[in-house]
Order: C-alpha cells, then structure tokens, then sequence
C-alpha cells in the first residue's frame, strides 16, 4: 500500500490543525464594506504619501526587506467565494487562512499542489500568493505562479481592478495576476486570488538513501529525465529523500527501481512538513539562511557552511556567515539567484540585484501601480 | 473582423526607413517592393490584411538590436512576426511601420539533455524543439496543432497551448529564460536557468504579451522525459451534454488525464473522410481521452476511465490498441481546423474558455445562434481545460455573411464572459478581439494594462493599436463592461 494522504493523523502533510475555524458567512454587503474601507486607507495614504504595510497573517514579517509604514490588515476580509472540484479552481478571500482553504479541499480530495510554506498557524492566502513561495513539490507541480489563475486587487490608487478569471487558460490583456505573485504586496493589495487545485495522488511513498552531495546531485537530475513520479526530493547531512506519488502499481514500480530505505507514513509526512516549514533540525542552526535558486545540474557549491538541497538540485538551502558578496557571484555563476532568506544583515539586500534594464521595467511597473509609492516600499528593493 | 481599408504606404517614409536599415543590413534582409512584401500581408486570421512599409529579415540579435534602435530613433513602429500562423491578427502588419520576421533566427542553440533543458532562437519551430530533444527520451510539452509550422517565439506571445496542456501546462508553464530586446535596443534577460527569478515575475508577464513589450530573441525551454507509454481512448455520446458531464466526472475521480479533447457532430463528420481516424459519425459528441506515464500508471488510469465513462453514459468507447491508432484518433482532432476548411469556403475560428459546468448550456447558446445567423458551426474543444474552439463556416465573398459570422463570434464571447468565462484561451485578443476587451475589462483596467505597455514601451512603438483598446474605441464601440455574478444591488431580494 502506497500512503494515503488523508490518514487522519496530522491532516496528510502539514502539522497545522487539521479543523481550522472557517469563515463565518458574512453579507456581501458587509464585504463590500471592509473593500471599501481598505480602499479609503490606500487613498488616504496616497494623497498623505505615508506607506503602507499590509499584512495578512503576519507569518512572512521575516521574509523580504525592511518593513515600514502603518499596518493595513487583510485578515478581516476572508472566506472562500467558489470552489467546485470538478472545475479544479478555487477562489478565496485575501484573508482566508491557508489552513482553512487546504482543509476544504481536502476534504474533496484536492490540493495546492504546489505546497506552500505557512510558517505559522496564521498565514493567509493573500500573503501565500504575495510572497510566492513554494514547497517540496514546486520541481513537479509547479510554483505558486502556476496555479494563479486570476486575481481581484486594490491598487495603489485604490482601485479595484479585475485580472484573468476562474477559467484553465486565458490570454486576454495582460498576465496581471501571475505578476502578483511574488510581488510581495508592492504592485496592489491581493483582495481575492482564484487558484488551479489537483487531485492528491492516490498513492505516495518516500524512500530515503544514504549519499553524498555529489552523488546526490548526480542521481535527482537522472532521475528528473526518466518517467518517473518523483515528486520531492530534499538532501541534507548525507540522507536523500525521495516522494513519489501517483497511481499505486507506478509508485511500487518506481519504489523498486530507486531503492533505498522506505519509511512509513507518518515518518514521511513529518519528515516533508519539517523542509516544507524549516522545521527540520538541519534549520536550527543559528547563521543566516540563504536561499539559491540555480541551475539543476549545478556541483556541490563552494561555499562555507551547511546546504540543505530541494527541487532536484535546483534550490539549495546555506546555512553560512560567508559574505553576501560571495554567495551572490555563486548564485549568479550558476545562472540563478541568492537570496538572504532569514537573519544575517539585511542592510547589504535582500535579493539579488537587478540588471540595469529590468531595474527600469521594475521601477516603472511600481509606479505604474503605485505612483505615490506607498504600498510595501523596500520590501523587495530599497529602490522603490 | 470585418475586413478594413489598407493605409497607403508613405513612399517617403517608406524609403527613409528602408535606407536606414540597409545601412547596416544586407539588401535581400530588407524588403519594400509591393510583391516583395505582399506575403506577409496577413497572419492566420486573413480577414485583416495591410502590407508592411517595410519588412526586416534579422539573421541574429545584434542585427535585431540595430534595427530596433533605428526604428525607435525614426519613431516608426514595429510588429514582430514569427510564422503568421496566429489567429487573431496579431502580426497584422502596419502601412507606416516595419515588420520584424524572426524565421530567419531558426537555430537550437543548445539541449541541456541532463538539466532537461533547450535553448533556441525565436524562430525556432514548435515542433523542431522535440525532434531535436528526442534522441534524449525528451520533449517539449506544448503542442499547438499548428506546430509544424508555428514558431516558439510567436507561442511565447500568445502563451500558446495544445491537446496536452490540461496535464502539461502551457507556453507559460514550459519555459524558464527568454532574451528579449525593449523597443530601445536593451538586452533583457527574463528568468534564469533556477526555477525562479529575482524581483517581479516578468516571464509571466512577457508570456502572451503579444509583441506588445518586448521582442523575444531568445528562449530557454524545459523538456520533460518523454512517458514510456501513451494509450488513447474515444467514448461517443448521444448528447452533448452528457458529454460534458462526462468530462466533469472523469476530474471529479481524480483523474487528470494527459488530453481531453471533445468534438461535436459536425466536425467529427467534417474531419471522418478526410483522416479516416475511425470516428463514430452518429454521435452527437465525441471524448478523445489519452493517459500517459509509466506502463502500470496507464493501464489503471484507463481502466478508470473507461468506469467514469461508462457510467456517464458513453454510447461506445473505443481504446487505441497501438500506437499506429493512437497517433490516428489524435490525427482528426489536430486536422479539425483544416477538415473544416474542405468544406466551406472560409471558416472563423472562436476560442473562447469557460467554466466547464457551462459546456452544455453554451453549445446550446451556440446552436441557437447558428439559426440566428443563419450560418453553420462546428465545435472542436479542449475540454479538459473549458477551451472551446467554435469553427464557424461562411464565404468571404459575401460580404453579408462575413458581417453575420462576425457578429454570430461577437455573440460567442460575450456569452463567454456572462457565464464567467474569457474571450481568449490561447489565441490572443490581436486587433480581432479587441472591442470584446471593452466587455471583459473595465476602463479602469484597461488604464492598467495601458500603463503596463507603457513600461515597458514608452511611446507605443511595439506593436501598436493590439491587444488593449483604447478608452475612445470601447466608448464608440459602445457595449459595457459586465462583472459576472456581480449585481448592481445584490442585497435586493430579485423576483
Ligand atoms: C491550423 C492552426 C491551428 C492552430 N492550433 C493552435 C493550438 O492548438 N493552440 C494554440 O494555442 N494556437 C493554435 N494556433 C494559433 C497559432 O499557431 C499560435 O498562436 C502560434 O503560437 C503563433 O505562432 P507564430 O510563430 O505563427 O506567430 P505569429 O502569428 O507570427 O505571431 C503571433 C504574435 O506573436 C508576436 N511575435 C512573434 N514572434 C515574436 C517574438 N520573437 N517576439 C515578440 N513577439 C513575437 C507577433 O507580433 C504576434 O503578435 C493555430 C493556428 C492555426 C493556423
């Protein structure tokens, strides 16, 4: 038997509460209101020119550059709006708790596929759209980017702007809404976001082999060329965990042909929650964590300190003191990026720097959204 | 897409421009003679046709770059094209502008067989990308069906999809780096060789942009390992209904198959005699139902299938045995749009996408219409992803029927948009679309997209007057934007 992802013992892969409280219903009249009351605040703000730092669950405070401004809260403006299996899309409010959307389709069998972190109880939609970032299975499924199929947002004027919709493909106007992903709430503030939901595997087994980097290194990038259900792959202090998932008789198939040692359900689904939310004990190492996102085939960095390896090679996690400076020119002989993803001196940057034409678009686009420059400022660069 | 009157060429401009290019190009890369420039009149949708003032035939990006730098010194705008083959006009030429053919850019610069990855110029076509991966076991995922011909740099603009990208995602979800040159003749480079990119994601943004931001010069594609085995199943329905439920009920089992493809009555028997693809020609709608992966994963998910479709009614089902017959019952779908064509002598093709819970009562909407406008209409669909492809058949040499098929696809997307649908899936808006924008997005979005352009394009060069219309067009064109299920007084009991 491959593993079931509802076995009822800690609500498949996350350790969150599996019965999160859901939304009360509340009168559209009354969500028309909290929308018109964020608004007024961004237009306050706009014609004051005082920033503004909209949160939702407060859980990614960590994450990005300085935060300033007045706190604009999502939080009151939650509860999913549509959700039905068959169309594979679901649509939520900003403010909706993570937990709360991936209990309702769990409860039909479908999930987020791309597994984003919560880091905390709290953590909302909005700001899992907002920062971007994905889990385990992004080298498989895809990025938080992929899923987004269309948003509702105020922009920096305060307007309430429509982008995409609840449908599989769409290529009129623009592609807004996958533009607010990642954006980290610099381009508008996320009221609504319509996401593409999967089925969860039927079946899913995890194998662990014991391998140095290189070694490590060599067989997930084998592995990502053959057909095979590999759907996470996470390497630290010489264990390399694989996940498959898919129909039964193809995870046994593939089971057999990858070998190693096979863990049991609950081993594995606390073993994928603890890299999924830094949980892991490899994360409590005090030095900064890094983050570079580089090409799959890249050697075992040179770099000082500890690595913990995702996304088949592609995302390596450094625990280190070196020099921003260094890691930077790494992640870039690598063709990717760094980024300073936790403590350490955020004063030098968070994210790698732009090239000076992308910098102009940057730059351009922020004002084009935001022209008073109030939303999030500095959060993603200090330049606007 | 009535047809509209030419804009007469400038001769002055025209030769300004043309001796400002062949200054650094050779002669037979700069094109103005009328017969010389007359081929790239129109794209696929060949209502619409302008000959450029002038095309340019780069043969690589620094020529490219040249030329953009030129063209944005002159002022003189600039429609990019790959093969022409899009279909809703968006390398429609412009009679004071300069028209950029990337086909000559045709080379693979590189397969990556271990990082899974190719790099090619834009001319590139869609179908070279996985003849040249397959000695590998690998393939670029996307297929259009125009994708012999098609180029990657056009499916960039149009985030284009195919019968597969219900399972494998489109343009959008396949590539990770592009070059790309502003308007000024600036090198970006969008997305990196990682699985994601520092800042905004404008490879996002980029992709279906339609030539409007950027012109693409190079892009960096992910190939998948090609699945050990592929299986393909035909299930007939007696209505067209069921059908569609049908295919809500093979997703509700879980299943997410590699393509899910319906056609209706009229084009199955469009497409029968042309590619004798073994279609049941009495049924009222056809599921064209693949899986794909390892041996084992195939069997069980056909097994499935064949119990989702049993149970919702299929008429008769039939499972490829080999591949000979695999490739035959994709052959008449891929060949609809040009079976279709035997028949008639011009054919307008509709892409609009709704929620799947509407297929019923749209193609219901649909034959309706074809009584209304007194035209026929033939229905290929990318089920699996709510994409509908009405094909609807008339005669451009009458001008009365080419203005009922235009209003009968007008009526095709607004009925699009009020069931919460898009009036676009992969096709583009391009000038074809362009009053139905008016419809989807309010002047306020509209504005956003504006400004959108306007980073990345200053003074409107690229590719100008497509995509977004302008706020003067959708006052003259006079229809209103509708938010769906949005009510003006939603708290007001309704009787
Ligand atoms: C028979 C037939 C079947 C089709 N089937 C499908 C299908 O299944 N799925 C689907 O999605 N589409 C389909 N199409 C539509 C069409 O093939 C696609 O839109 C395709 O991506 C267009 O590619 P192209 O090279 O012909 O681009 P073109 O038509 O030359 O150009 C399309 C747009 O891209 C821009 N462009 C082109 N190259 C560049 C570049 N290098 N940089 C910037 N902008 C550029 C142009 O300005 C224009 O706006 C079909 C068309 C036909 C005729």
């Amino acid at each position: 038997m491959g593993e079931g992802w509802d076995g009822g013992v800690n609500c498949g892969e996350t350790s969150w509460p599996c019965i999160t409280s859901v939304s009360p219903v509340i009168p559209v009249a009354e969500m028309s209101q909290i929308i018109d009351q964020l608004a007024a605040s961004i237009r306050e703000a706009a014609a004051r020119g005082t920033p503004l730092r909209i949160v939702g669950g407060g859980t990614k405070d960590f994450y990005g550059g300085a935060l300033r401004g007045e706190t604009l809260a999502t939080s009151a403006y939650r509860g999913i709006v549509e959700y039905d299996p068959t169309e594979l899309v679901i649509t939520a409010r900003a403010g909706t708790p993570l937990a709360e959307i991936e209990g309702a389709l769990r409860e039909k069998r479908q999930m987020l596929a791309f597994e984003p972190p919560h880091f905390g109880a709290t953590t909302t939609l909005g700001g899992c759209v907002a920062a971007g970032l994905s889990g385990p299975r992004r080298a498989c499924a895809g990025a938080v980017r992929d899923f987004v199929l269309g948003v509702r947002m105020l922009d920096g004027n305060g307007r309430d702007l429509h982008f995409g919709g609840r449908v599989m493909k769409n290529v009129a106007g623009y592609d807004v809404s996958r533009l607010m992903a990642g954006s980290l709430g610099t381009l508008g503030l996320i009221l609504e976001a319509s996401l593409k939901v999967l089925p969860l595997p039927p079946a899913e087994a995890t194998l662990h082999l014991k391998c140095a980097e290189a070694e490590a290194l060599a067989l997930m990038n084998e592995w990502a060329g053959k057909p095979l259900p590999i759907t996470a792959t996470a390497f630290r202090n010489d264990d390399l965990g694989v996940r498959l998932s898919g129909a039964g008789a193809a995870v046994e198939a593939a089971a057999k042909r990858i070998g190693g040692t096979r863990v049991d359900t609950m081993l594995a689904g606390s073993f994928w929650n603890g890299i999924r939310e830094q949980t892991d004990a490899w994360f409590s190492d005090a030095r900064p964590l890094w983050r570079l996102s580089v090409k799959s085939t890249t050697p075992p960095l040179d770099l000082p300190g500890s690595q913990l390896i995702e996304w088949g090679g592609a995302l390596r996690w450094l625990k280190t003191d070196a020099e921003a400076r260094t890691i930077r020119e790494t992640a870039a002989r690598a063709r990717g990026h760094a980024t300073l993803f936790r403590g350490g001196d955020k004063a030098a940057g968070v994210f790698q720097p732009l090239s000076t034409p992308l910098m102009k678009i940057h730059q351009r686009l922020k004002q084009s959204f935001d022209p008073a420059g109030i939303l999030n400022p500095g959060r993603m660069y200090p330049e606007f | 897409m009535t047809a509209v009157t030419e804009t007469p060429v400038n001769l002055m401009r025209q030769r300004g421009a043309a001796a400002a290019l062949r200054a650094f190009l050779p002669e037979s890369s700069v094109l103005f003679e009328r017969e010389d420039v007359k081929p790239y009149e129109c794209d696929g949708l060949s209502a619409y046709r302008q000959v450029p003032m002038v095309v340019a035939l780069p043969e690589n990006e620094g020529e490219v770059q040249r030329i953009l730098k030129t063209c944005f010194t002159l002022r003189v705008p600039v429609v990019a094209r790959g093969a022409g083959t899009g279909l809703s006009g968006g390398a429609l030429p412009l009679g004071n502008g300069v028209l950029l053919s990337l086909a000559r850019m045709m080379r693979i610069l590189e397969i990556d067989p271990r990082a899974r990855t190719a790099r090619v110029q834009p001319g590139v076509r869609n179908l070279a990308i996985s003849e040249a991966a397959a000695p590998y076991g690998l393939y670029y995922a996307p297929d259009p069906s125009s994708q012999i011909a098609c180029t990657i740099g056009g499916n960039v603009a149009e985030n284009s999809g195919g019968v597969h990208c219900l399972k494998y995602g489109l343009t959008v979800h396949n590539i990770v780096k592009l070059r790309a040159l502003s308007i000024e003749g600036e090198v970006m480079e969008i997305g990196s060789d990682g699985l994601d990119a520092a800042g905004y994601d404008l490879l996002a943004l980029m992709t279906g942009s339609e030539g409007m931001l950027a012109v693409v010069t190079e892009v960096t594609v992910k190939l998948l390992p090609r699945p050990s085995r592929a299986q393909c199943m035909l299930a007939a329905f007696d209505d067209v209904t069921k059908a569609g439920q049908a295919v809500a009920n093979i997703i509700a089992a879980g299943i997410i198959p590699a393509g899910l493809e319906m056609m209706d009555k009229p084009a199955t028997r469009a497409v029968e005699p042309f590619v004798n693809a073994g279609y049941p020609l009495d049924a009222e709608a056809l599921l064209i139902c693949e899986a794909d992966g390892t041996d084992e994963e195939v069997e069980e998910e056909m097994r499935r299938m064949q119990e989702v479709m049993r149970a919702s009614g299929a008429t008769e089902m039939r499972v490829s045995r080999d591949e000979a017959e695999r490739l035959r019952f994709w052959a008449g779908r891929k060949a609809a749009f040009p079976a279709v064509g035997r028949i008639t002598p011009d054919y307008y093709c509709m892409d609009g996408t709704i929620p799947r819970r509407h297929v019923g009562e749209v193609l219901r909407g649909i034959a309706g219409m074809e009584k209304k406008y007194r035209l026929r209409c033939a229905n290929v669909f990318h089920a699996g992803d709510g994409n509908l492809h009405p094909l609807i058949m008339y005669d451009a040499n009458d001008s009365d029927q080419l203005q009922r098929t235009e209003a009968f696809g007008a009526e095709i997307l607004e009925l699009c948009i009020q069931v919460g649908g898009t009036i676009t899936g992969e096709h583009g808006v391009g000038v074809e679309k362009i009053n139905q924008m008016c419809v989807q997005f309010t002047a306020e979005e509209l504005e956003a997209l504006h400004r959108v352009k306007h980073a990345f394009d200053e003074h409107a060069l690229l590719n100008p007057g497509k995509a977004v219309p302008t706020l003067a067009r959708c006052a003259e064109f006079g229809r209103m934007h509708v938010h769906v299920g949005q009510e003006k007084f939603p708290d007001l009991p309704r009787f």
